[in-house]
């Protein structure tokens, strides 16, 4: 290929790439050292030239802000406590799934697959919405409890962190059962009939063969799920109740409602450096695990 | 027991994937404004949401974004899959890679914030673009579509066997012949599958659209997310199994075309 058609080529995407992902964030690094302002747009520009001489207007005060307010801190905690818990929820309802149909036969294993991936085309916020029907307090799963007797008045799970849960892990559910499907499809048979020919139980050889030969598929699994769900918006939004404190809720609500451009920009930064962090240490990690292996 | 554990256990998983959904279905054939109490046999939430110029509008919107967003997106995502998968080494490779892959787990707030401002910037610096309105949505949704594109294009271009396009060149194609005659062919089910996802995305995206969306531009999610917060309402019920309906068909029809090279139906 000629050297200017292949430089065309790669131009194409790379400029728009850096136009539109990389240079935003530059643009959010500077707003959040900006001075929030009553102007359009809401915060004064970081330098001036006054005099020929050049001045600097640096505010780390937006960045300590969010030290010193306990709001912040709290919420960037609960909303990885929640990630964290949700991730361990969602491999242990996405396991025996990915498990099961790793072990059918091809044709049923297809329709399986389909059968996970097909919520996925469907409306994330409408499959959302489903879940206050089901749980708020005269919603269906309410009454229907109440119908079999097993509860004498209405559970309130509405607004609760057991709603936040429920509604992350059915929406990343595909995002789980899928790594850990591509992982255990491979899964050497021989293996298990060894340990089982060594006179191990299969709960031993699930532990001790299966679950260790299928780490790279917990973590790859683990990894879409928790990471998104550390900013979410939607489902603490329509769920969770109104002084549940996640990130993601925090950040729009100083942007949106508050109108504070420049705090709302230091959250982001803060949030890409907790996000961004655990990514970089999992790709190490599973990089040197390879390389061991 | 033993046998039956795992079945079991992968079953209810499956019913707790299902379940809301058919719920949903259901209940918007609800006579009842209460959603969750039975009134009756009714198709009227269907009526109320066809008469529903806000939904309608923001329908329309929706789809507009999602088409032009779709196919941007598998244009751009193409070409960086392209690029990754077959120019050995170039300056800002790692870049490239760092950048297709970034968005696939950005939180929605982050993407969402970090355009807006950079709309903003560039208005007050070069003076476009000018306010926010559909083409800002565009920019938006292309850039993080764009990003599974490649992600599904990438997949399809590994697989292909190289000897074949090596014939190509050797029999005196050039190099702009061998890719649309030879490369395209063989990855468009990837093609499909890409905008099919990226439409998808474009359609459901909620919050990196109430960033970057102007007055006059909200999106069918933007619309249903305010009727929503405010409690169930059930014409978005109707909505609802209506999407789930196009859904449905589409992934059958998908299904039958792309039989002969089965591989594609699993992605």
């Amino acid at each position: 290929m000629k050297w200017s058609a292949r430089a065309l080529v790669i131009a194409v995407p790379m400029l728009w790439l850096l136009l539109f992902f990389l240079l935003p964030f530059l643009v959010v690094g500077k707003i959040s050292v900006s001075e929030a302002a009553i102007a359009r747009p809401p915060y004064l520009p970081i330098y001036e030239i006054e005099d020929g001489a050049l001045i600097l207007r640096i505010a780390y005060a937006n960045f300590t802000f969010l030290f010193e307010d306990p709001l912040y801190l709290a919420a960037y905690l609960n909303s990885l406590k929640i990630a964290a818990y949700s991730t361990l929820f969602s491999l242990i309802v996405a396991y025996p799934m990915a498990y099961y149909i790793a072990r059918c036969e091809a044709r049923k294993r297809n329709i399986l697959l389909m059968l996970v991936i097909l919520p996925f085309w469907t409306s994330f916020l409408l499959r959302v919405y489903a879940w206050i029907g089901i749980l708020k307090t005269n919603g269906i799963l309410n009454n229907m409890l109440l119908g079999v007797g097993i509860i004498d008045e209405p559970l309130v799970m509405m607004q609760t962190d057991f709603a936040v849960y429920v509604g992350v892990v059915y929406t990343y559910l595909p995002f789980m059962v899928l790594p850990l499907y591509t992982n255990l499809v491979k899964l050497d048979q021989s293996l298990l009939e060894a340990s089982a020919d060594l006179g191990a139980n299969p709960i031993v050889t699930f532990l001790k063969v299966t679950l260790p030969l299928s780490i790279p598929g917990i973590v790859a699994g683990s990894m879409l799920v928790f990471i998104p769900v550390v900013g979410e918006f939607v489902i603490p939004a329509l769920l969770g109740g109104p002084d549940q404190l996640m990130i993601g809720k925090v950040l729009w609500t100083e942007f949106f409602s508050n109108r504070d451009w420049p705090v709302a920009s230091a959250v982001a930064i803060v949030m890409l450096m907790v996000v961004v962090m655990p990514i970089m240490w999992l790709r190490n990690h599973t990089e040197r695990m390879e390389a061991a292996a | 027991m033993k046998r039956l554990a795992l079945p079991l256990m992968a079953f209810m998983g499956f019913a707790f994937l299902y379940l809301p959904i058919v719920s949903l279905i259901i209940y918007s054939f609800n006579e009842s404004k209460l959603v969750t109490v039975w009134g009756g046999f009714s198709t009227k939430w269907y009526v109320e949401l066809f008469k529903d110029p806000q939904i309608l509008g923001a329908a329309k919107i929706s789809l507009q974004i999602g088409v032009i967003s779709a196919t941007l997106a598998v244009v751009l995502g193409t070409l960086a899959a392209f690029v990754l998968v077959r120019f050995r080494r170039f300056r800002g490779k790692t870049l490239l890679t760092g950048m297709i892959t970034a968005p696939l787990v950005m939180p929605e707030v982050i993407t969402g914030l970090s355009l807006l401002l950079l709309f903003v910037a560039l208005e007050s610096t070069l003076g476009w673009p000018q306010g926010r309105d559909m083409m800002t949505i565009i920019i938006a949704h292309t850039t993080f579509c764009m990003a599974y594109v490649a992600v599904v294009v990438q997949s399809r271009l590994i697989d292909m066997d190289p000897s074949i396009e090596e014939a190509a060149l050797d029999l005196g194609a050039s190099p702009l012949r061998v890719f649309f005659d030879v490369i395209l062919p063989t990855i468009a089910p990837a093609l499909v599958s890409g905008w099919l996802l990226a439409f998808t995305l474009s359609l459901d995206d909620l919050v990196i659209a109430s960033f970057v969306s102007g007055p006059g531009s909200s999106t069918l999610p933007m619309v249903i997310f305010s009727k929503v917060r405010l409690g169930v309402s059930p014409d978005v019920n109707a909505l609802a199994t209506l999407m789930v309906l196009v859904v449905a068909i589409g992934i059958f029809l998908a299904a039958r075309l792309m039989r002969p090279s089965h591989t594609e139906v699993n992605e």
